[in-house]
């Protein structure tokens, strides 16, 4: 082991990491899943979601945006993380309209996978009943608000990813908003259907038409096996 | 920052064309202004009234009668509250505490202040605005000290009550700072941490440890930076002290710099408190005229040190360390994770000490004094003095200078509130404090606390202000993160069913657990607190909950009632009664 590797646990298991690697991904490299909703391996991380909150060393902090360090001790598969993170995606739930039998992401979509994967079974808060208008100006894509989760994987892909910075937020609050730059809608930005932005979303929020049914509902990634899945079978000596 | 501010005085809004003509001129996309722009409660989107008249929305502005002040104002306008008139001349709203909750109701009418309104002054306030006229361009933003002398009601009488020895004794400027640079930075950061001294803030954190991790981080610049955002409710010493007492104020940053190594020092001063801005741009200057900032400062040779004022735009979060340094450069207010803290990698990206107001001013002292004479006041963990910020039901509202170690009961006999119920202490993200537990300690070691002490005495609902708090919390949550942005209004909607005497005993049962999660799934100390006025009012006044508890087993969130009314405002008619 270098000086620039080094190992901590988590929930009794020892982990190598290396310097520069967050928890998370230290984590996802050693084949142990830490459910998360906001975090895409290709983009920065932005620590909007909190699903992935772990207790570190005591402190209850996010994995996707702490840097792993050499002797952490980390709480991740417990029963009260467990109950919060289930809370928190009932939260997503009730904020937006997620019509699952029915929405084009179903089967692959993170939000539904999470819910299946931590538990819920019906959400217990009230409902909020969102009402933002659908933005179909673009010719290609639609825009659908009341199912976003303001994870912020558009905005970070649109400006690094594609150089465009076609999203930002708006508002603050309850009221924050996804923004496009344009006042005209989608339409009228640089948006284009090839854009890593339109592929990043974890829902359904953008949604590139004509595209959806290629892989029929019962057919989808998160219908063959659980979100982590893939992550877990990293771990040496994992059976299936 | 500074050119949104300009172009929304100049405007009186923040129109398309503005953003459109920002975002060009910055080399930067048009969405990244909306971002920020929108944020904040001080910039508008749409045109808004030529006056803008803001009230403040507090349990204490409540209980002192700001409804009724609210209620003179609309009708004297003939508009609801939130509001603009048609000739265009006015804006009502209500707006988050402004830092006057010993002198409430208050207001903020164009910035300026008006303090101990009552409904008799109203006609009296827009008589004067209307006699301004309108052919001269909007109002000045910052208001220059001469705008507010056709107001009435815009003389503030001081707030200090009781002096101990942080402020007693007139303090002579520059004292403190020409003795800190007798010393080598490091002695000065070294008499610093033997004064013990801890951020005032309320979180405690020890100032010499803060200043020394500050000095040793590597970057290019250090920085100094005063959290004058004081948005906590109930919490008004900052603003004393930046008023009647800014020496001390630039004395510590000036003091700090010098140890920590800086060459600049910003001094975040939030929105509300832009009738400030004069005042302390003409101590900056008579300071600079006088050697006290500038090069070779008091000449000493080498230390080159000024001070630039960053006016925030109204946002409780500010006050957040990390949501400070994003606003200080300009963008939306939303915290960062941590690490790195801002010790390490602050405004810029530059190592940062960001220090409390009274933290400051007792830094000055502690070097112009002596650390001895600090740890001679307080308790062993807890040295030196508060100023603890009292209002509500009492016979003196105002700032106490108190040492640390009295107990609530001292305080309460000091202040004039002999009956007191219910103590929110240390302001909404603190706790809630029932009669049983007055006999606790002002320390870190017991309560810790900013200074904020709202007292509320018998007949008043402990359950509608708790309501009142959490509602706070939604206004102001930043909306970065899921838990606080969703977690704080399913809250308040939670509360909403208490306080209406329709939550069962599963309700509140559920109402807990989301707080709990709340607290420990949020990224910063706002969520984290949030569920505070609910969790501790829980804790201290269970009895309250219990007797408005529904007797029934269930109670859906919405009535019938309401869940019929869209309905029956399409069909245009009413459901038909049982009974009948």
């Amino acid at each position: 082991m270098d000086a620039d590797t080094f190992s901590f646990t988590i929930d009794g298991v020892e982990v190598e990491a290396s310097k520069g690697q967050s928890v998370l991904e230290a984590c996802d490299a050693a084949g142990v899943y830490i459910p998360r909703l906001c975090h895409h391996p290709d983009l920065a991380a932005s620590g909007t979601c909190r699903i992935c909150t772990c207790k570190i060393n005591g402190r209850s902090v996010a994995a996707c945006v702490t840097p792993a360090a050499q002797g952490m001790v980390i709480e991740n598969d417990t029963p009260l993380l467990t109950a919060d993170r289930r809370a928190l995606i009932e939260m997503f739930f009730v904020e937006g309209n997620h019509p699952c039998p029915y929405c084009v992401a179903s089967g692959d979509c993170e939000l539904q996978a999470l819910g299946y994967r931590l538990g819920m079974v019906a959400p217990t808060q009230p409902y909020q009943w969102p009402t933002n208008a659908i933005d179909a100006s673009h010719p290609d894509i639609y825009l659908d608000r009341d199912r976003c989760i303001l994870c912020s994987r558009c905005i970070e892909a649109s400006r690094m990813e594609d150089g465009k910075t076609v999203f930002g937020f708006e508002g603050r609050g309850i009221a924050m908003r996804l923004n496009v730059d344009a006042a005209g809608g989608l339409g009228d930005t640089q948006m284009a259907a090839v854009d890593r932005a339109a592929s990043v979303c974890p829902v359904a929020c953008i949604v590139v038409k004509r595209d959806s049914y290629r892989i029929a509902n019962g057919k989808r990634r998160f219908d063959k096996a659980p979100i982590g899945s893939d992550i877990e079978a990293k771990r040496p000596g994992h059976k299936p | 920052m500074d050119i949104v501010i300009a172009v929304q005085q100049r405007l009186g809004h923040v129109s398309n064309a503005a953003v459109q003509t920002m975002a060009a001129g910055l080399g930067i996309h048009p969405v990244e202004i909306e971002d920020m722009v929108s944020f904040y409660a001080f910039f508008d989107r749409d045109p808004r009234g030529r006056n803008r008249i803001r009230l403040s929305k507090t349990p204490v502005s409540f209980i002192k009668g700001a409804r009724e002040v609210a209620r003179a104002f609309e009708q004297a306008l003939g508009i609801q509250i939130g509001d603009t008139t048609a000739d265009g001349m006015f804006t009502l709203q209500w707006t988050s505490d402004i830092g006057l909750a010993d002198h409430e109701p208050a207001a903020l009418v164009n910035g300026i202040a008006l303090a101990d309104l009552t409904p008799a002054d109203v006609p009296l306030i827009l008589a004067a605005l209307r006699q301004a006229g309108e052919t001269e361009p909007l109002p000045s933003y910052p208001p220059h000290l001469s705008d507010a002398e056709h107001l009435p009601k815009s003389v503030i009488r001081s707030s200090l009550v009781q002096a101990g020895s942080l402020l007693s004794g007139s303090p002579v400027r520059a004292e403190g700072l020409k003795a800190a640079l007798a010393l080598t930075p490091e002695a000065v950061i070294e008499e610093i941490t033997k004064s013990k001294l801890r951020g005032r803030g309320g979180a405690g954190f020890p100032t010499g440890m803060k200043w020394r991790l500050t000095r040793k981080a590597t970057g290019v610049e250090h920085y100094i930076a005063c959290n004058a955002d004081e948005g906590e409710p109930g919490t008004f010493k900052d603003r004393l002290l930046l008023m009647e007492n800014p020496d001390l104020v630039f004395d510590g940053m000036t003091i700090a710099g010098y140890a920590l190594g800086g060459r600049e020092g910003l001094l975040y001063l939030r929105g509300e408190y832009a009738y400030m801005w004069d005042n302390l741009q003409q101590v900056l200057t008579e300071r600079r005229r006088l050697g006290l900032l500038g090069a070779n400062i008091c000449g000493k040779a080498g230390f080159d040190f000024d001070i630039r004022i960053q006016l925030g735009a109204g946002a409780y979060i500010c006050g957040e360390e990390s949501s400070l340094l994003e606003s200080l450069e300009g963008k939306r207010g939303s915290t960062r994770d941590r690490p790195p803290f801002p010790t390490e990698r602050g405004y810029l990206g530059q190592p940062t000490a960001i220090d409390n107001v009274e933290t400051l001013v007792c830094a000055t002292r502690i070097m112009e004094k002596g650390a001895a004479w600090f740890t001679g006041l307080g308790t062993k963990d807890s040295t030196g003095t508060k100023l603890m910020c009292v209002s509500g039901d009492c016979e003196r509202p105002g700032v106490y200078e108190t040492p640390f170690g009295i107990t609530i009961n001292e305080l309460l006999d000091l202040v004039g509130a002999p009956d007191a119920q219910y103590v929110q202490f240390s302001g909404p993200s603190g706790q809630a404090i029932a009669p049983k537990d007055f006999g606790r300690r002002i320390a870190y070691e017991d309560l810790s606390t900013g200074g904020s002490t709202m007292i509320f005495g018998p007949g008043r609902d402990v359950l509608e202000i708790a309501l009142q708090f959490a509602d706070f919390f939604v206004d102001e949550s930043c909306g970065w993160c899921a838990p606080c942005r969703i977690g704080t209004n399913l809250l308040k909607q939670g509360m909403e069913k208490v306080v209406a005497g329709r939550a069962t005993l599963a309700d509140l049962a559920s109402t807990e657990a989301l707080a709990n999660t709340v607290v420990r799934m949020s990224r910063c100390g706002l969520g984290q607190t949030a569920p505070n006025p609910i969790l501790t009012t829980m804790r201290s006044f269970p009895e309250l909950y219990e007797a408005r508890l529904a007797a029934a087993s269930f109670e859906p969130l919405v009535t019938l009632d309401d869940a019929l009314r869209e309905a029956v405002k399409v069909q245009g008619r009413e459901p038909v009664t049982e009974e009948a």
